[in-house]
């Protein structure tokens, strides 16, 4: 009896994930039907009315792969420092201190970040993100967006707060790894008179890569999914298409569902929001179990 | 080689083969680096925490902030407080751990205790860690298209959940895999050469051994769920009264006041908005405390 | 090349923890020197004092002085990593680099010290490994990973990697309790064949070890649990095995120990 309530609350769990993917797809159906342009290659959102449905994930997704990437590209490197710092340069007293500080950063709710970085960070960086504009804008990265920069709702503002919320996930996956690094290993560098640096790349990194990338990527799935600290920060509809900058705003998928949530009042309208919600379900899927692989794999050796 | 030079020449200082002042630059250069990555860290940590605390102590310390609702209270004025919005978030935490718990507890027994080894238990691991990774926004989206679009009910506190249900399971089920799997196998052994069955040994013997980490990691799980904002936005609807019923009419939370009330552009909709931000830090704060002192107190009994 | 080792009333504490206790004695240059003793007597952290490893461990530290050819290793602005760079160690398990080539093992000391000239790096591999008694054996696969030899293999590929630096001493930490016999044997013949160009020292919990391999012997023991360990005496190693000094090396030889 009891083994059967176990293994039934496992297969609830299975069901769970697939019963996610069916109904959204379910209900996601007859709005891509009534949809008058393509749902992948158009950036068009109108769905107020069920008749007259044009939206396209277009927009949405260049501004939620490019938040989530641009975060990404920054966490990456600061988390490997914290993790390097954590396990093999504090002294261990300090050690567990310190590695509590950066889990309390994980326990800030999102809303709070976004809070920050709409009143706070954002009018901060208006300074830098202007002289990046003004003087780097030949690169396409730092070029006129489709949103004003002055008003700090950019995926400038919105990357660097999310890099900040992914940073412990990052680090914790990565400091974990680190710590398992054979003691033999490190010994052995050390007697080949290797320096403390030495001893990380010899041993530390080698070791340590598919943990760190794999947390990385962990990290990347949080990033695409965060809603409400974008729907805070992000500046809402432009209506104008993106110019593939690092100052264009609007929306990510996610935050424009939330943005939009008052206006599920017909099934088709909010089926729009439901095909977004899928396909952002997808992305974290695949990302989330490319994580994973890379961590059995490994492990699997 | 002049070894009978080299034994009787005196000691010299540079007696060690030198490293390179290459090699050393790049080590210091490493150490500085990896330290700077910590404090860059540290910074928003703290520039976060002091935003909060400095902005939201005023309201905090009027008795009424935890005592009243907002219920006629008019926007610019500094009266009220957000008694409601804290029922509502510790409320609908409890609710969700109280659901959550049982299911999350027997997930992570089947995986450690029946399934170990098994291809559905592959499966199930993985599912798990696929559900640790969706979005609060699609778990959302879900409870509205089944609870909402299809059942027909309408939108509640219950609804949100049931989305805070979906990210708080796997919670559950890893801190039990990972207590489940601290507990020695010779206990279990113990139990059975006692000639009791399997599922007496599970509840009576493992369990109470891997309690304290999972009722840590349960504290934890509430702590990550309360500060939860996108399913409220979609699952609920705000109510500025106090409602005690989670499963009718609009109830509100703290994110969900946050929302609400940073658009109010008066300084009594600041006051409001931070206000809550840190009475949700601090409601946040006191579980993770009591998780800690859970873990360390009965980590003491068991030696 | 090789060097002599002087130690000198050597303390050495974790933390509060008195571990061994005023140890004095020489290491002759181009000797094998065995360390023998019960467990816990503090012959292995003797032994790590000597390149300084021991201070991996948080908390540990010295007194007294250990000088190599005269030049103190706890020296003031003597960096541990120039001490270690010059006196190598193996250690009870082996343990090559498992993410590099077989070649990379033996080269990665001198990959560190910036060496980039690729002929010289395989004549040093070629070389070293030739010096542990491994080319033969390896000399088709030297771009296989280490982690895919036998235990004795990698072992001796251990070896190899803390000769190819070039080292004035070598240290080995119980180089063959991880080992089968046959391995073990191979190992014993390399010691003498090394000991022509390094001064050598190996702590051993097997007396027969001590015996076939060593010139000298060091017998450690301690008086009782939490008690510092100790030096009882040192002498060459027929003499310690045949006609000791000290009532408590002869017990502990002819196991009457304890």
């Amino acid at each position: 009896m009891f083994r059967g309530l176990a293994l039934g609350s496992g297969g609830f769990v299975v069901a769970l994930i697939a019963a996610i993917g069916i109904f959204l797809l379910l209900q996601a159906l007859p709005s891509l039907q009534a949809n008058q342009v393509s749902f992948l290659t158009s950036g068009e959102w109108t769905t107020g009315d069920p008749n007259d449905m044009r939206f396209g994930i277009l927009y949405l997704l260049w501004v939620t792969v490019a938040t989530a990437a641009f975060a990404l590209v920054l966490a990456m490197p600061v988390a490997l420092g914290i993790a390097l710092f954590l396990t093999q340069y504090a002294p261990r007293a300090l050690a567990r201190v310190f590695a509590y500080i950066i889990d309390l950063l994980a326990a800030v709710p999102s809303i709070i970040f976004g809070l920050w970085g709409l009143q706070v960070l954002g009018p901060a960086l208006v300074p830098t993100a202007e002289w990046l504009n003004t003087n780097l804008g030949w690169f396409p990265l730092f070029s006129d967006g489709n949103v004003s920069i002055r008003g700090g709702g950019t995926i400038f503002t919105a990357g660097i707060v999310l890099a900040v919320m992914i940073l412990p996930i990052i680090t914790a996956i990565t400091r974990e790894i680190f710590e398992r690094t054979p003691k033999d290993q490190i010994e052995g560098a050390l007697a080949l008179g290797a320096t403390r640096w030495e001893v990380i790349r010899t041993t530390v990194l080698p070791f340590g890569r598919a943990g760190y990338v794999s947390g990385s990527m962990l990290g990347l799935g949080r990033a695409l999914g965060e809603t409400v600290a974008l729907y805070l920060i992000l500046s809402g509809a432009s209506g104008r298409a993106p110019e593939l900058s690092l100052f264009d705003g609007d929306a990510t998928i996610a935050s424009k569902i939330a943005n939009d949530a008052a206006e599920f009042n017909n099934e088709i309208s909010a089926g729009a929001y439901i095909a977004a919600g899928l396909v952002l379900f997808v992305l974290t899927f695949v990302v989330n179990a490319l994580a994973r692989w890379i961590t059995t794999s490994r492990t699997g050796k | 080689m002049s070894t009978e030079l080299e034994l009787e020449r005196p000691a010299q200082p540079p007696s060690f083969q030198g490293i390179s002042t290459g090699r050393k630059a790049k080590n210091l250069a490493a150490t500085v680096m990896v330290s700077l990555c910590f404090v860059v860290a540290v910074i928003p940590l703290v520039w976060v925490l002091w935003t909060v605390a400095s902005r939201g102590m005023e309201s905090l310390l009027r008795a009424d902030w935890w005592s009243h609702s907002l219920s006629g209270v008019r926007a610019n004025e500094d009266l009220g407080g957000a008694y409601h919005a804290i029922y509502g978030t510790i409320a609908q935490g409890l609710v969700t751990a109280v659901i959550a718990v049982p299911i999350g507890i027997l997930v992570g027994i089947y995986l450690v205790e029946y399934g170990a080894g098994t291809r559905f238990a592959r499966v199930t691991t993985f599912t798990v860690d696929i559900l640790t990774g969706v979005p609060s926004i699609v778990a959302a989206l879900f409870v509205y298209s089944v609870w909402i679009s299809i059942f027909g009910f309408s939108r509640s506190a219950f609804a949100n959940c049931l989305a805070l249900l979906l990210l708080m399971i796997p919670m559950v089920v890893r801190s039990t895999e990972e207590m489940l799997r601290v507990v020695p196998n010779e206990l279990r052994e113990a139990s059975y050469a006692l000639g009791i069955p399997k599922w007496k040994t599970i509840v009576k013997v493992v369990i109470p051994t891997a309690l304290s980490g999972i009722v840590t990691g349960v504290m934890l799980g509430v702590a990550r769920i309360m500060g939860e904002t996108a399913p409220a936005l979609i699952l609920m609807a705000y109510s500025a009264r106090i409602n005690m019923d989670i499963f009718e009419g609009s109830m509100a939370n703290l994110p969900l006041l946050m929302v609400k009330e940073f658009t109010n552009p008066e300084a009594a909709g600041f006051n409001r908005t931070w206000g809550a931000a840190l009475t949700l830090i601090l409601i946040i704060m006191l579980f993770n405390l009591a998780a800690t002192l859970v873990s360390r107190l009965s980590a003491v009994k068991t030696k | 090349m090789a060097k002599r080792i002087d130690v000198k009333d050597l303390n050495i504490y974790y933390g509060k923890f008195h571990a061994v206790e005023n140890v004095t004695l020489s290491v002759p240059p181009r000797s094998v020197t065995a360390f023998i003793g019960p467990s816990g007597c503090g012959k292995s952290t003797v032994l790590r004092s000597l390149n300084r490893m021991h201070e991996v461990i948080p908390g540990a530290r010295v007194d007294g002085s250990v000088l190599l050819d005269g030049a103190d290793i706890y020296g003031a602005g003597v960096d541990p990593v120039e001490v270690r760079r010059t006196i190598g160690m193996v250690f009870q398990r082996p343990n090559p680099f498992p993410t590099m080539s077989i070649r990379d093992n033996v080269v990665a000391g001198l990959r560190l010290a910036g060496t980039k000239n690729r002929q010289q790096l395989d004549e040093v591999c070629e070389r070293s490994l030739r010096g542990a008694n491994l080319w033969e054996e390896v000399k088709d696969r030297l771009n296989k990973p280490g982690g895919g030899l036998s235990g004795g293999q990698q072992q001796r590929l251990c070896i190899a990697r803390a000769i190819a630096v070039q080292p004035d001493v070598l240290l080995m930490d119980e180089p063959c309790s991880a080992l089968d016999p046959i391995s073990t044997l191979a190992i014993e013949d390399l010691i003498t064949e090394l000991k022509q160009d390094f001064t050598i020292v190996i702590v051993t919990h097997n007396m027969q070890q001590a015996a076939r391999v060593s010139d000298q012997t060091a017998f450690f023991n301690l008086h009782g649990v939490g008690q510092p360990g100790r030096l009882v005496e040192i002498d060459e190693t027929s003499r310690i095995f045949s006609n000791p000094s000290q009532r408590a090396t002869e017990d502990y030889i002819s196991g009457r120990f304890g």
